[in-house]
């Protein structure tokens, strides 16, 4: 392919690599001959290097046999305690281990101890305020913490947050989502993004059902209305009510 | 949002590709489907690109906008409330979005001279 320039003197060619007179003074140097900014295409996904390492995390999980869940919601929906049961019902027949995610403290992961299960804490909190979501190389870094051959399931609970999590790949097999029903049912609307991104939303705190107005059935349209196929269970963490299916679930993918 | 990280991720790209050359514009397409603000991301990158080599350089976004292909009746929609992705003839929601998560730095642009 040739690239057009012209010489000093005003003559002009096609470049090609064989050409048989000197440019060395003029050759390289376009200063003044360009009719228009210069453009260098890229191409490149401005997420590729996350996802790069998103993908690195699942072939480490795949080689170790491990299945992985990124666990997302807003602050305060119910994740850690629905973990806790899962750990509570499940370590007997699964080896679970938890990556936890938090911009502060080590409350979740203190909580979730006691269970026998391999727990590795990323906090988010250093530089600009905390980072308000998990990326592939935050989890990329706590995966060695765990000992993964020894492991069939692992959790990776997200900070609570409902639209940065939804962005980032980190490497997870499935995406699921915890709802508290004190949320309200227009959620789903007015964050399409990460309901979009989940297969399964564990709507929770039915216990509370008595004393709120929430519609379940409104809700459960308005999820299907931008996820037509999450799958939707309804739970009670501090009942421990409805978590059978959801452990059924976690069965089943393994 | 985190139009801040972004913007560090938008930078290692730019230093890889620009490879020492003096680059004026970036032109990013962001789908309208992406949880970014054009504005912030912009502001942002005054702060990240600040006393580097890149100081000066301008973030130029295209914003694409949504389009599905209904699953049921194989139709074409484009669509202006991204809320709702609907389709356009059946108004079913068992669609697939074949435009509008783009998150991508298309091109630079190189300084003259």
């Amino acid at each position: 392919m040739g690239r057009f320039h012209r010489h000093i003197d005003g003559t002009g060619h096609q470049h090609n690599l064989e050409h048989d007179h000197d440019h060395a003074t003029v050759h390289g140097d376009l200063s003044g001959y360009r009719t228009g900014p210069e453009r260098v295409l890229v191409l490149e996904r401005i997420f590729s290097e996350n996802d790069r390492c998103a993908a690195a995390n699942r072939a480490t999980l795949d080689a170790a046999g491990v299945v992985a869940v990124n666990v997302m919601s807003s602050p305060g929906a119910g994740k850690t305690e629905i973990l806790r049961h899962t750990l509570m019902n499940l370590s007997g027949p699964a080896r679970i281990g938890i990556v936890e995610g938090d911009i502060e403290t080590s409350i979740d992961a203190d909580r979730l101890s006691g269970f026998g299960a391999q727990i590795a804490l990323l906090n988010t909190g250093s530089g600009f305020g905390g980072e308000c979501h998990l990326d592939a190389p935050m989890v990329a870094s706590a995966l060695p913490r765990l000992d993964l051959t020894s492991l069939d399931l692992l959790f990776i609970e997200n900070v609570g947050n409902l639209v940065c999590p939804a962005e980032f790949d980190v490497g997870a097999h499935h995406r699921v989502m915890v709802y508290a029903i004190t949320e309200g049912e227009e959620k789903p609307l007015k964050y399409p993004v990460m309901f979009r991104a989940v297969e399964l939303v564990l709507v929770n705190k039915l216990d509370l059902l008595p004393h709120l107005d929430f519609d379940l059935p409104l809700f459960r349209r308005n999820l299907a209305s931008v996820n037509p196929s999450a799958t939707v269970l309804e739970v009670s963490a501090r009942t421990a009510s409805g978590l059978g299916p959801w452990f059924d679930w976690l069965a089943g993918l393994r | 949002m985190h139009e801040l990280s972004l913007c560090g991720a938008i930078y290692e790209i730019v230093d890889r590709a620009a490879a020492g050359r003096p680059v004026t514009v970036i032109h990013l397409q962001v789908g309208r489907l992406r949880q970014v603000v054009p504005d912030t991301l912009r502001f942002c990158w005054t702060l990240v690109s600040d006393q580097t080599d890149l100081a000066g350089t301008e973030l130029e976004v295209d914003s694409v906008p949504v389009a599905l292909r209904c699953l049921d009746c194989d139709v074409d929609s484009t669509v202006a409330d991204e809320l709702l992705l609907l389709c356009d003839r059946c108004g079913g929601n068992h669609v697939s979005v074949t435009s509008g998560e783009e998150f991508m730095l298309t091109s630079l642009e190189l300084a003259e001279g």
